[in-house]
């Protein structure tokens, strides 16, 4: 198993879909372990009802059939499906209509999604997605990217209310990919993904809501950060280290 | 080929099939790291047979398209593998020398050098041409990359006894800089063909540039960059052709770095936009205010000013 993570962490972050696939099939007995370990590139499904995309995860999945969070129902129909309790669907929808106002000011544009379901300990978790698509062709406001795209799934467990205080323990995985191609640069591809966590014991008072989104807001900003200067900043100093940069050029005049 | 299909499971793969995922895995291996996931690829196979032959066949591929450099034995110097340079699978030609090395590519060495037989060298007069480039590559390449090789092989016309005939030599510069301590691996890349054209007397160039870098502390970035160029040049003696083409390497090379340096320092602010912003355009984070659950979203979108 570990040797199975070693193998994904060392391949393209593009190929990662195709990495797995090859992982599940050598390893079949190991498939639940890694398809909880790994994240891919978020699937997205259309609700014809709602006329809006929702994004697929094992969070809203029932058998082979998805639930939207704009009409709660699943896609295909399906009997005796899971759903949320009243009072958590309530929540969750208010969720998915917040989020997205969220989404549209950071990402202006792209899909999001938002899953809610009681865990066994009198708390609950929520799933908030995102994905984006930042190429010319999508949604990418500059047309700097001629493929772009951001996938970010935030879980948060959130513990059950005690003196009105909660534990809220989140994990997020940003996974992204960017090319440009210009003329000076030719082809220039980025891609990767990062993990984090992170717990905080915050008041109901202000609701659920509210203290859910401000650590999503506050652990993507670092991680949107924290991707562009360290990550792809090692990169760049890796490439200035291979070749660096000449102040002068050097150039030889041939004796004639 | 041996068809270990188990019959239980319909499931189970086949030999072949397993050798192909396996061959996959390694030739997919970012620079400098195709023994590492050599390492984790036998844990997961465990089928010794599977991997050996796997590597056989994915091994040569590898080396030759990352251009690896391997130490000749008595200190005679580097020897770039490629397709360039391949006399056989096993054998690969340092015209510096004139030596054949013959190496292991599973285990990425030089087992033994053998000098060159004639008919593997250049005649006298394209040597002239290949060794004045190869000297002012070598210039430019130990001012310009701390840890760069280079070699130029002839890959078209190397009979040719004088002028009249066509004959190409390619370039090679390459780069590694491996700190797996430190969860950073990459590697520089330069093909350059130069194609001597006799009637037009001019010489033809065309050049392939590829850079990657990964890096992987508690996370996975890699860059891929790649980019063509074209240029032209006149047929002049060996030793003129080879400065005008050294500078018109340098040329390309160096303009390709302070591009890709640009590229990194529009990401912040520009490219990364496109897939997220920094900050909402009203300069703020996002306000999730403290009203009532049920009221949050009108509140939130009176505040943004967005309409129902």
């Amino acid at each position: 198993m570990e040797a199975a993570l070693g193998l994904l962490r060392r391949m393209p972050p593009k190929q990662s879909e195709t990495a797995l696939s090859a992982l599940l099939s050598l390893l079949p007995q190991h498939s639940s372990d890694l398809l909880s370990q790994v994240d891919l590139p978020l699937q997205v499904l259309r609700d014809a009802e709602s006329r809006k995309d929702f994004i697929l995860c094992e969070y809203n999945r029932d058998a082979d059939s998805y639930r939207s969070p704009w009409s709660n129902k699943y896609h295909p129909p399906l009997e005796d499906a899971l759903y949320p309790s009243s009072e958590l669907r309530k929540l969750e929808v208010e969720a998915n209509d917040i989020f997205a106002i969220y989404r549209d000011q950071y990402y202006e544009g792209g899909i999001s999604s938002v899953y809610m379901w009681e865990d066994d300990n009198e708390g609950f978790v929520a799933c908030f997605l995102i994905k984006k698509d930042g190429s010319k062709s999508g949604h990418g406001r500059r047309g700097c990217l001629e493929e772009g795209a951001w996938d970010a799934i935030h879980v948060i467990q959130v513990g059950p209310e005690e003196e009105e205080m909660a534990q809220y323990c989140l994990t997020s995985t940003i996974m992204l990919s960017l090319t440009t191609d210009d003329e000076p640069s030719g082809k220039f591809g980025l891609s990767g993904s990062i993990r984090r966590q992170m717990k905080m014991e915050l008041a109901v008072a202000e609701g659920h809501l509210c203290n859910m989104g401000r650590m999503i807001e506050e652990l993507e900003g670092k991680l949107r950060n924290s991707l562009d200067q360290v990550y792809f900043g090692k990169t760049r100093e890796m490439v200035c280290t291979l070749r660096p940069p000449a102040e002068i050029v050097q150039m030889r005049l041939p004796d004639s | 080929m041996a068809d270990e299909e188990d019959e239980l499971q319909e499931t189970e793969l086949s030999y072949d099939q397993k050798k192909e995922i396996a061959k996959w895995f390694l030739l997919n291996a970012p620079a400098g790291e195709i023994n590492y996931v050599a390492k984790d690829l036998k844990e997961v196979l465990s089928d010794e047979e599977v991997y050996n032959e796997a590597a056989m066949e994915a091994f040569p591929v590898y080396n030759k398209s990352h251009m690896i450099c391997l130490e000749m034995p008595s200190r005679a110097g580097d020897v770039i593998i490629s397709s360039y340079s391949e006399i056989t699978e096993n054998e690969y030609l340092d015209p510096r020398t004139a030596q054949v090395a013959i190496v292991d590519h599973v285990k990425q060495i030089c087992t033994k050098v053998r000098p060159a037989y004639d008919e593997e060298l250049p005649s006298s007069y394209i040597e002239e041409f290949r060794s004045a480039l190869d000297a002012e590559i070598q210039r430019y390449v130990s001012e310009s990359y701390p840890k760069g090789v280079s070699t130029v092989n002839c890959v078209k016309g190397k009979y040719a006894d004088g002028p009249g005939t066509d004959f190409e030599l390619v370039v090679i510069i390459t780069a590694r800089k491996l700190s797996p301590q430190n969860f950073c691996n990459g590697s520089w890349r330069s093909v350059w063909n130069i194609d001597f054209q006799d009637e037009s007397q001019v010489l033809d160039i065309k050049g392939k540039v590829q850079v990657g870098a990964h890096y992987f502390e508690e996370g996975n970035v890699e860059l891929d960059a790649k980019k063509e160029f074209q240029d032209s040049t006149i047929f002049q003696s060996a030793d003129d052709c080879a400065i005008a083409i050294a500078n018109i390497i340098r040329h390309h090379e160096t303009e390709y770095l302070g591009a890709l340096e640009v590229a990194y320092s529009k990401l912040p602010d520009n490219t990364f936009k496109d897939l997220r912003r920094k900050l909402p355009v009203t300069r703020t984070l996002f306000p999730w205010q403290n009203t009532l659950q049920f009221s949050l979203t009108r509140e939130v979108e009176k505040e943004l000013g967005l309409g129902k």
